[in-house]
């Protein structure tokens, strides 16, 4: 590992500043991603602005309603709190879905958002990557390729966002709070991540040195009805080779709100837009969730090894709304 | 100057940093280069050898402590961040002469073959009961906004980060139960 200088500050314009003024420097939160990738020699920064002791706890109810979640909450304490239980278990459920207990113990709320891919290739410095040294090339695109992207690829990169939360903060329209060298702002979650593009290796679209203070979840008490459905090669602490954040709701038999994102298919998490035009509005039927679905994955180009997300996709779409559609029935 | 790496941005009196923390109920005060993790202060620096070394990437769960009384991953953390933190460690669960009750259930159930994952397991079973009783819910817990019990496949999710490659999963899952007085 690269050896690092290291700053622990204690309000938030001291560390954006200390960012600023170091373009090696890094942010570290919790450290289960980043520390792992310094070991590996993925990232190698020359300073460490330590962010845990910032003001930037807590998990706050908003007056009109909604959430307000800190920066540095832990994954564990977001998913056990009462509010997130009861009023949004599509938020719970994908964070339980993560990791293990202990890392859900160490993750924070932001830096889940932004954590790296796992693409094998990102993580062996032996192998052509654009995300970790642009303009090297990109292994995955013709090797091994079962876990990547079959939406918005680019031939520079292949990667998919590895995170559960960011699935659920997706659908439910989630906003995020940023500090910058020049002022606060809010971002909203569908436009935090980027698609890849001919530069892989930028994944927000925030600037250099801003750090995310909060994500706001806004009130909808549909989100009562949500679900988190992932599938993955074993049973528990194993990253999603598909999964869907779901709410519905129905009035009688017609849908009346919805909100679909899927996971494990794109270089950000995939808000379905598409389908959820396909389904508001109409009666619900499993057959009119998979024609949305397909609605969806029209743009699907799978990889060589990967073509099997996309009826996988469909599956879950289909089965979340349905069990979604029968518990309100 | 050049570091290791080769590399010339970090001058020699940067690359390390002073910090103190409560291992076990007692003071310690080091100054450690900034890389070490909280597992290799333990071992390397502390003489507490308990926390094992597996992976160093997170993923096998021996080197699991307890900080602020939360089960982590010490191969994951740099310990110069730790300032006044609370650490336990396996050495730390019981006194010197008698085994906590959780350590007599691993005895009595049979739950260890090598023992090598043992303290990992231990830090992260006596995690796991905690937040049991404190009704986080988990993966497989049916009602987010119920009681949560430890049932087997609880603790199997809860459990997901450690491994034993010895395969003693059923008889730590026996320990476990029996611990949490649920049978």
């Amino acid at each position: 590992m690269r050896e690092f200088r290291y700053r622990r500050p204690t309000d938030v314009d001291e560390a954006v500043a200390l960012l600023g003024a170091d373009p090696e420097a890094a942010y570290l939160a919790g450290g289960t991603n980043l520390v792992d990738l310094m070991k590996l020699g993925v990232q190698r920064p020359d300073l460490l602005v330590d962010v845990t002791r910032l003001p930037l706890g807590g998990i706050e109810p908003l007056p009109g309603g909604g959430l307000r979640v800190g920066a540095t909450v832990r994954n564990s304490e977001l998913a056990a709190h009462p509010l997130v239980r009861r009023d949004y278990p599509v938020l719970a459920r994908a964070l339980l879905a993560a990791a293990s207990g202990q890392v859900r113990n160490m993750a924070t709320t932001a830096g889940n958002l932004l954590q790296r891919t796992r693409c094998f290739y990102f993580q062996d410095t032996g192998k052509a990557c654009n995300k970790r040294d642009p303009g090297s090339g990109c292994a995955a695109r013709h090797g091994q390729n079962r876990e990547l992207a079959i939406l918005d690829w680019s031939e520079e990169c292949v990667a998919t966002h590895p995170s559960d939360l960011a699935v659920a903060l997706a659908a439910l329209d989630a906003v995020v709070e940023v500090a910058e060298p020049d002022g606060t702002r809010d971002v909203p979650f569908v436009e935090l991540h980027r698609s890849p593009g001919e530069h892989p290796e930028r994944e927000t679209t925030l600037p250099r040195g801003a750090l995310i203070t909060a994500v706001r979840i806004p009130p909808l008490p549909a989100a009562r009805r949500s679900a988190y459905l992932k599938v993955r090669d074993r049973a528990s602490f194993a990253f999603a080779v598909g999964a869907v954040a779901a709410v519905l709701d129905l009035d009688g038999d017609m849908v009346r709100d919805v909100r679909l994102a899927y996971g494990a298919v794109a270089h950000r998490p995939w808000r379905a837009f598409r389908a959820e035009t396909e389904l508001r509005g109409r009666q619900f039927t499993p057959e009119l969730a998979g024609q949305a679905a397909d609605a969806e994955l029209a743009a699907a180009r799978p990889l060589r090894h990967n073509g099997f997300k996309v009826p996988l996709i469909r599956a879950i779409t289909v089965r979340a709304l349905t069990e979604l559609a029968e518990a309100q029935a | 100057m050049q570091n290791r790496s080769g590399s010339a941005s970090v001058a020699g009196d940067e690359r390390s940093s002073p910090v103190a923390f409560t291992v076990n109920g007692t003071r310690r005060e080091l100054t450690l280069d900034n890389r070490t993790t909280l597992l290799d202060a333990l071992r390397e620096h502390l003489d507490l050898v308990g926390a094992k070394k597996g992976c160093d990437h997170g993923q096998c769960g021996s080197c699991t402590v307890l900080l602020e009384g939360r089960r982590v991953k010490s191969c994951l953390i740099l310990a110069v961040t730790l300032d006044d933190c609370a650490i336990t460690t396996v050495e730390g669960l019981a006194g010197p002469d008698q085994l906590s009750p959780l350590q007599e259930a691993f005895v009595a159930q049979d739950a260890f073959q090598c023992g090598y994952c043992t303290p990992g397991q231990l830090c992260s079973a006596r995690g796991v009961l905690d937040e049991i009783a404190e009704g986080w819910p988990s993966a497989v817990t049916d009602d987010l906004t119920g009681a949560v019990r430890p049932t087997d496949a609880e603790i199997r999710e809860r459990m997901a980060g450690n491994l034993c490659r010895c395969g003693a999963y059923p008889h730590i899952v026996a320990a476990i139960r029996e611990t949490a007085g649920d049978r």
